[in-house]
Formats: structure tokens, sequence, C-alpha cells
């Protein structure tokens, strides 16, 4: 490898041998194009006019009144297909592209990164299949068919918890088996190196559209950024433009699940201890022995045992700070949200918004500014939260 | 049924593996490497298991320590370590294996772990159970030499082979790399990707056994897709000096999971044929 993708002592290449020289790969293409002239005119055409960038940094000015705070969204949620995804789907896509590959693969817990990549692989005409835990596939029919209609194959995985972890093992098992011709686009900062890196430079658009954006409206950093983390893409992308400015406060923002003191929970950074999981070291839900646990939360994209390894880094050196809120607490910034603004967000960005309430509610954040990063939109996640409502739809 | 040659009770009477491959090469023969993962499906019939293997000319052992997320094996070595763990494996238990193995044999025993294990146990500690359970090498499956420097002086240290693997994707440099930190033997990847019992041997694997064997004085094991007699058979006449059999066995514990009689029984006949392909003269 040219460069190690340490951060600290955070990230690395544990995989087997044969996946090394296709990292080896990826990591020189992705060093050669990342600033060539062609790339980039190539992809920012594509974030524009197929994905629909830039998002708008929305004034929530209802929700500003309740909070006593000035709070603005980074609308990741109007994109196509919904969320953050697509900018590094487009950016790893058209990558492989260039690399000359000729099929994709990609992991999805709940779909939404299945489906940016399914769309992207439709776009690039290169053929696309995505590893799908079968629990998952079952929870979420209709992100399949949406999959199938652009023309992926959706493969369900019956191998361990069934869900996204496996559906990463069975990708890797594809890599090691196909590395010649398939690139496996990762859809988080999370792997072996280059992958948190290059996923945080597709998804750094974000932050430097916000920063761009705050600074035009208030002439001023913002108080705090507060984004969910699950692998922490939507995080490290937001996170990116803001981290050299030591007076923003930084919020990373996990999936408690039922509560971080109890066994259903998926808050790694909060709960989790050192570990290696799907290449890198990072931190993980784990036993005493290492062996990896199950997460849970309500949102599919923040269920997740591992993070990426930028994230360990910044919380061991207290840049960012790292909170969880519960399911419940969740689906109140879900409702918050949706009633006060008509802005009806992923259940992952909810967990967010609930944050941001209570930074609010923190003595002296009064009269603040927060940029929440709403990385998704809810349409993803009706049935789930008119079950959990108890409303029949 | 091999003789014991050693007091297996002295760690120092543990065959080493260059001991263990030189001996077979003095007989006109490849080693037979036989893998199971410990614990599977629990602990006592494991235990019975690697006894077939040893009592049918297993010439070393590789055992796997289970692993919730084992990503570099296939899905037979994957439901192997799931059934290990819900017996209720861990690693210390692992150890115990290891050193029950001990009792009734002196061949080298290998461990196959992924590198999640060592580092949560630590990395001194975990070197020195190793150790003491009378184990010879240890093989990573996810620690690559980029990131082996605190494995390898640990081996170092407690005299233990840190062993590693090559594919058809590594280069020369790399191999070349490789063999500057591995001790014990080089475990060969066989066919492009994870473990599964496949129904032939393909061309690359013989052109990458010559490729290795050109950069490299240690003894080669070729593993990954070896599941029947004429694999075996192959590989060591391609210049192989083991060959490494995994998933094909594990096959015969799922397939008899309600008859665990007979898969120690069709193990014992099936590790005999395998060990009788790695001796060269049979049908020339």
């Amino acid at each position: 490898m040219i460069t190690n993708g340490k951060f600290g002592k955070y990230g690395g290449i544990f995989v087997p041998e044969l996946i090394i020289p296709a990292l080896e790969e990826l990591e020189e293409a992705f060093l050669r194009y990342k600033d060539d002239e062609k790339f980039v005119e190539e992809l920012e055409f594509y974030l524009r006019e197929f994905a629909g960038r830039p998002t708008s940094l929305y004034h929530a000015k209802n929700l500003s009144k309740k909070f006593g705070c000035k709070v603005y969204l980074k609308r990741e949620d109007m994109l196509h297909t919904g969320a953050h995804k697509i900018n590094n789907t487009l950016g790893q896509g058209l990558l492989a592209k260039y690399m000359g590959k000729t099929r994709l693969i990609a992991e999805t817990g709940a779909g939404q990164h299945g489906i940016a990549t399914a769309v992207v692989g439709a776009m690039l005409s290169i053929p696309t299949e995505v590893y799908m835990g079968s629990e998952d596939v079952e929870r979420q029919k209709l992100n399949v068919f949406r999959m199938e209609l652009s023309g992926s194959n959706v493969i369900p995985v019956e191998t361990g918890s069934k869900t996204l972890k496996d559906a990463i093992n069975e990708a890797f098992r594809d890599w090691i088996s196909n590395v010649e011709n398939t690139h496996y686009l990762i859809g988080s900062t999370m792997g072996p190196h280059p992958y948190p890196t290059m996923v945080k430079h597709f998804q750094s658009v974000i932050g430097k559209e916000a920063k761009e954006k705050i600074l035009q409206k208030e002439e001023e950093l913002p108080d705090a950024v507060i984004a969910c983390v699950g692998g922490g893409s939507n995080a490290m992308g937001i996170f990116s433009g803001f981290v050299d400015d030591t007076a923003v406060d930084l919020i990373g923002v996990e999936g408690g699940g039922e509560g971080v003191e109890t066994k259903r929970t998926g808050a790694t950074l909060c709960k989790g201890t050192e570990g290696i999981l799907h290449g890198s070291l990072s931190f993980v839900l784990q036993d005493n022995d290492g062996q990896i646990s199950e997460a849970h939360s309500v949102s599919a994209g923040l269920d997740y045992p591992g993070v990426g390894p930028e994230h360990a880094y910044l919380k061991v050196t207290g840049r960012v700070n790292y909170v969880a809120v519960t399911n419940k607490e969740a689906l109140r910034g879900f409702e918050l949200l949706s009633k006060y603004e008509g802005i009806i967000p992923a259940l992952e960005s909810s967990h967010a918004v609930a944050y941001a309430e209570k930074y609010a509610n923190i003595e002296g954040n009064k009269g603040k500014t927060i940029i929440i990063n709403l990385s998704g939109r809810g349409d993803k996640d009706m049935f789930l939260v008119a079950k959990e409502m108890r409303v029949d739809v | 049924m091999k003789p014991f040659k050693n007091d297996s009770n002295n760690p120092n009477q543990i065959q080493s593996y260059q001991e263990m491959f030189q001996e077979v090469k003095n007989k006109g023969e490849g080693a037979f490497i036989p893998f199971t993962v410990a614990g599977d499906p629990d602990f006592e019939t494991s235990i019975e298991i690697v006894r077939q293997y040893v009592d049918n000319g297993a010439d070393a052992l590789e055992i796997g320590f289970p692993f919730s997320d084992p990503v570099a094996d296939g899905p037979s070595v994957q439901a192997a370590d799931i059934r290990s763990l819900n017996s209720g494996m861990t690693t210390d238990k692992c150890f115990e294996f290891i050193s029950r193995i001990r009792e009734f044999t002196s061949i080298p025993i290998g461990i196959l772990v992924y590198y999640n294990l060592i580092y949560k146990m630590g990395l001194d500690e975990f070197y020195n159970k190793a150790k003491n359970a009378g184990i010879n090498g240890i093989l990573a499956a996810d620690l690559p030499p980029e990131e082996a420097g605190d494995a390898v002086n640990m081996a170092s240290q407690y005299d233990l082979g840190q062993i590693f693997m090559v594919a058809q994707t590594t280069t020369n440099e790399r191999i070349s790399e490789i063999v500057k930190m591995c001790t014990g033997f080089l475990y060969v990847v066989a066919v492009m990707g994870i473990t599964g019992a496949r129904s032939d041997i393909k061309k690359s694997t013989v052109d990458l056994i010559k490729r290795v064997k050109s950069h490299s004085d240690l003894p080669i094991a070729v593993g990954f897709g070896i599941s029947k007699p004429e694999h075996v058979k192959d590989v060591i006449q391609s210049g192989s000096d083991g060959a490494i059999v995994a998933s094909a066995i594990i096959n015969i514990i799922t397939q008899n999971l309600d008859d665990l009689d007979n898969a120690k029984q069709e193990i014992g006949s099936f590790c005999k044929e395998l060990k009788g392909s790695t001796k060269n003269k049979i049908d020339g």
C-alpha cells in the first residue's frame, strides 16, 4: 500500500492475503483519480445532474423556536434515492468504471446503500449484485423490489445473524473469489484501508457545502454540528468540513436501541471496546473473547456492531463527543421534525434531531447555532414507525 | 496407527514442522494436514475426531478457533464455527482442547484464528497460552504482513511459528516479504477464493506452487478447496510439501450430526485415503 490508512492506531488492513492486491489496486486508483481533472468533472456532473447536489442548508424556523436554538438542516434527504449514500456510490461507481471493473457488489442493511448502488450500477451500465441478510430481505421487501427494478440482483444471506454484518462477510467472500473483475462498493467509512479514507472523501462534499452555506448565512461558524453514526459516513462527511475548526462542537449520535446499558443497543463507540472487525481496528461490540455481538437499533442503518476507524480516533482524541439516544427518543425526534417542519426524516437522522433537542436543553446552549445533518428521508421507515405508533396503514 | 515417537508431556519433545516435513520427505511422501474447528460439534466429539485424524495418518494438525465472523472461510467452516460457539467454546477452552490433544500426539499443531481473538486477549497472554498448550504455529487469517509486526515479535519471543498465507494474487515481491516474516511453513491458497470443497484443482494452483517454491525455502502446504484424494495427490506431485484438507472433512460432520459415531468412522477412513494419496508412488 502507498499509505498506511491509520488514524492514530486505528484503521489498517486486517484482511486475508487474497484481498491485499485488490486493496492495493483500489488505493492506487483512488489516489490517481481523486484529483484527476476529468474524473472530478465527471463526478461533479453526476452529483449535480443525477443526484441533485448541492443540497440546501435549511433554516428550520419552527424547530428553532421550539428548541431555543438556531437550527439548520443539511438536506441530504433531498438527494436521489433519499439519502447521502449516493455521494459515495457515485464516486466509487465511477472509480470502478475508470478501473475497468465490470461488476459491482455491495452490502446493505435496510437497503439504502443497496439502492444507491443499484441506481448507479444501472446508470453506469455495470452489472450489480447486492448482499442483504435474509432477515433484512424479509423486513425490507419494498427496497428489495426497488433494487431489482434498477436491474440489480439481490442475494439473501442466510449465515450468522442474517443481517448487515453477515451481508458484509458474504460480500467480502464474493470479492475474495472475484477480485479481478469486481469492485466491492462498501457503503460506509468502515472496512480496510482505503475504504474509510475514500468514503470520507466522497462524502466530504456534505461538509464542504455546509460550511460554505453557513458562512454565507450566518457569517460565522456554527456552535455545533450533530450527525448520527452507524458505520459513520454521513457524520464523517459533514464533520470533515469542521474538524479543524476546534471551536465547533462535533457530536456523533449512536443508536442506543433499548438503552446503552442493555444488550439491545447499537452504541458501538459509547459501549464497545477496541477490536478488529471487517478489516480495521476500531471499536466493536463484542464479548470478553472478542466474539462479535449482535447490535440493535430501531433504525437499520445504526444497527451495526462496528464503526468506522476514524470515529474511534476522533473519540479517543476527544475531538468528537459521541452520545447515544434510544429508540424511543429517536421516534420523538422523528415526530418533532415531521410535525414542526413538514420534513419526515429517516429514523437514522431522527437520532440526530432527538439529540439536538437535548443539546439545546443543556445549560448555556440557548441561542446557539446548530447544524443537524439530515442524512436521509423517512419514506423507507413509514411502516415501521406506523407500527411503533400503533397506527394501521 | 501412528506410534508415539516422543514424550508428549514434555513440550521440548513436540515435533517441529521442520522435523515433520523432513521426515515425510525422507519417506518420499507429502504431509497430510487435516483441519477441524475446535469444539465442533462439541468439545468431546471434536477430540474424538482429532483422534481419528491422528490414528489415520495425519502428519500435522490444523485447528481452527471458532469466530463469529470468519470472512476468509466458506459456509462449511462458518457453520462449524457457529456449532462450536453454540456448544460453549471460548478461547480458553480452545487452549484446553489443544492440551487434551497433546495427551495423545506429538505431531505439529497449527492454529487458525482471526486476529480479534488474539487482540482481545492481548498478544502476550495469547502467545503464552498457545506455547503452554503445545501449539507449534499460529496463522491469523486476517493478519497480512503489513499488520503483523507485533505478532511476529511475540511469536519469536515464545518460539512459536507465525504462519502466513500466499495466494495467486500475491506478487513475487510480496512472497519474498512474507517469507522473511514466516516461520514453520507457508500456507498456499489453492484456489481463488474461500475455503470450500471443490471438484477440480486448477492449473493455476500448480503454477502457484512452482512460483512459491522458486521464491522460498520454507516448506509449503496447500489448502482451500482440497477435497479429494486426487487433489492431495495433484498438489503433492506438483511440488507441495503438504496438503491441508478442511471443508471436505467438516462436511462429513455436517452430514452426520445425528449419527456422530458414523461421522467419526467415515472421517477415519477418509483420512486414511487422503494420507494414502500423499505417497507419490501410488499409481505413478
